[in-house]
């Protein structure tokens, strides 16, 4: 049973995601990756960390999405131009970097001895103990998260500030 | 889980949405006799089939009520040719109006609506599935519901629609904060759990027998935030900027006919009935009256019930007297007012109760 959903729920996160990074039309690149994260929320829910699925569906499905879907709106950027041989050949080889990437670390962990359970028994399994944890043991990654986060803030605000020029009317920055 | 157990919840989750989708249908004819009755008109009073209209005096009233208008404003919908404009984009045309409701659907799994106690004292909730962060499960699948509004204003590929579904998204994200940032001090205050049962029961009591300990008596501010955003996130008006008709003809959905059309007007009830259902949860103590203890047995399950039916619908209608009793924002007001005054309000709102539950437990 579980076999089966973790298959479906597998299937219900690759395949978007390859179909968000091919599709021509950003409009179904951005529906892909919400079915891909509401997958990924599936799969949080198997392994029984109910939280991080829900903040999984809140902040990326319910909230990033939206402000992608907004962005792709306003700026019409429906008719994309077709990309250049170049970034099909620079795709190309990050794609086979990435891929032996992978196929190397498998190998690895396989002649260690295969991959370990996942803990069933995950600390982020209730509000509370995903609190304490994150404001105790990952207190500094915490910080500076929020630290870039705040710095990107700022960025933004300096980038589109408004000045008033000598007439009192508000005018860009070029 | 055998059969029975699986056929026997099947059949609750369905009696669940037959009830909430039937006060929904009815909440539509609600919001027309409040609009009615707010404008001194009668409202919908004529509609009546032909042999229950007949009836001497109980079909008379009923029709003069305007009950009979739901199955024929349903049917209608239902019945209606379905045409698709030519320049739609077909797909999201299709998924749009399935996308705004299935949300308001699934977040009726999480919501309590009365409780049951058992000859033995054992106590249990009326609920479909007690999830210990039901909260979250609610605010998270309900922010999927805005992907509806946005996907039918971009689908219909012309003009009016398209400005809805834009305003939409930009006024679902800011709200969407606020609200967040406002309930925060609830759970707080009822001792840091997020499931909706517990807080429920943490407002039973009566305070030195005359104070209910209803949340929204010690967080009025916190239940402000909490409703304005909660009309902002139903497109209630004074925000229904996504459809508003004196400058957007319909808004989101103007290409919208017949079943879709009737599927975005019931979500949207759907949802004022479980926004308002949330509210009563948080602020109002569900299905508790101050000072009056559930009775035991089934007796004791239906009046604990109605009293929170009584309670949501209160709210719903609620919703109806504002909508018209106030004019409708501009959409610069509308943003101004949910991040430079709201947002900056709920943070505030959230560091001074805290403060104040720290200094409490001080002492």
């Amino acid at each position: 049973m579980l076999n089966w959903l973790f298959i479906i729920f597998a299937t219900m996160v690759i395949v978007p995601a390859l179909l968000v990074a091919t599709n021509r039309n950003p409009v179904n690149a951005a529906m892909n990756m919400i079915v891909s994260f509401v997958g990924l929320a599936a799969m949080f829910v198997l392994l029984e960390t109910y939280l991080l699925a829900i903040l999984q569906v809140l902040v990326y499905a319910g909230a990033i999405v939206v402000l992608f879907l907004f962005i792709i709106m306003l700026i019409d950027a429906e008719h994309a131009p077709r990309p250049k041989v170049l970034t099909y050949a620079a795709s190309l080889v990050a794609l086979a970097i990435l891929s032996f990437g992978v196929i190397g670390l498998v190998n690895r962990s396989m002649e260690q001895g295969g991959f370990a359970d996942i803990s069933v028994d995950a600390p982020a399994a209730s509000a509370y103990a995903f609190g304490v944890e994150l404001f105790t043991r990952h207190i500094l990654p915490f910080q500076i998260a929020g630290f870039m986060l705040l710095i990107a803030m700022i960025g933004v605000i300096v980038i589109c500030r408004r000045e008033l020029d000598a007439t009192g009317t508000e005018e860009t920055r070029s | 889980m055998n059969w029975t157990e699986l056929s026997i919840l099947l059949l609750k989750a369905v009696a669940m949405i037959g009830v909430v989708m039937t006060l929904a249908g009815y909440s539509v004819v609600l919001e027309r006799k409040v609009a009615a009755w707010v404008q001194g008109r009668p409202g919908p009073n004529r509609t009546a089939p032909p042999l229950l209209g007949n009836i001497p005096v109980v079909g008379r009233l009923l029709t003069r009520m305007g009950l009979f208008q739901l199955p024929a404003d349903g049917l209608k919908f239902l019945f209606k040719e379905e045409p698709v404009p030519g320049h739609v984009k077909k797909f999201y045309y299709v998924l749009a109006p399935v996308m705004s409701f299935v949300p308001a659907i699934v977040i009726m799994t999480v919501m309590p609506f009365g409780q049951f106690i058992d000859s033995t004292g054992q106590v249990a909730t009326l609920i479909l599935t007690d999830l210990d962060i039901g909260i979250l499960f609610i605010l998270a699948v309900s922010s999927l519901g805005v992907y509806g509004i946005i996907l039918a204003g971009w689908s219909a590929n012309s003009k009016y629609p398209f400005l809805g579904g834009v305003r939409a998204s930009a006024q679902m994200i800011s709200y969407e904060l606020a609200m967040g940032l406002s309930i925060l001090p609830v759970f707080l205050w009822v001792g840091g759990t997020l499931s909706l049962t517990s807080v429920v029961e943490a407002q039973a009591g009566l305070q030195w027998w005359i104070l209910p300990q209803w949340t929204i008596i010690y967080q009025p501010v916190s239940a402000l935030i909490f409703l304005v955003a909660l009309f902002a996130e139903t497109n209630r008006l004074p925000f229904d900027m996504p459809e508003s008709e004196t400058d957007l003809v319909a808004g989101f959905n103007t290409e919208y006919g017949a079943f879709k059309f009737g599927l975005f007007f019931t979500g949207e009830y759907a949802h004022i009935l479980l926004g308002s259902a949330v509210f009563v949860l948080l602020f109002l103590g569900g299905w508790t009256l101050p000072g009056l203890p559930v009775l035991a047995g089934v007796f004791g399950a239906v009046i604990s019930v109605l009293i929170f039916l009584a309670k949501v619908l209160f709210m719903v209608f609620l919703f109806m007297w504002v909508r018209w009793t106030l004019p409708r924002f501009r959409y610069d007001q509308v943003m101004t007012l949910g991040w430079k005054r709201l947002l900056p309000l709920a943070v505030a709102n959230l560091i001074f109760y805290t403060v104040i539950i720290a200094v409490i437990e001080q002492f």
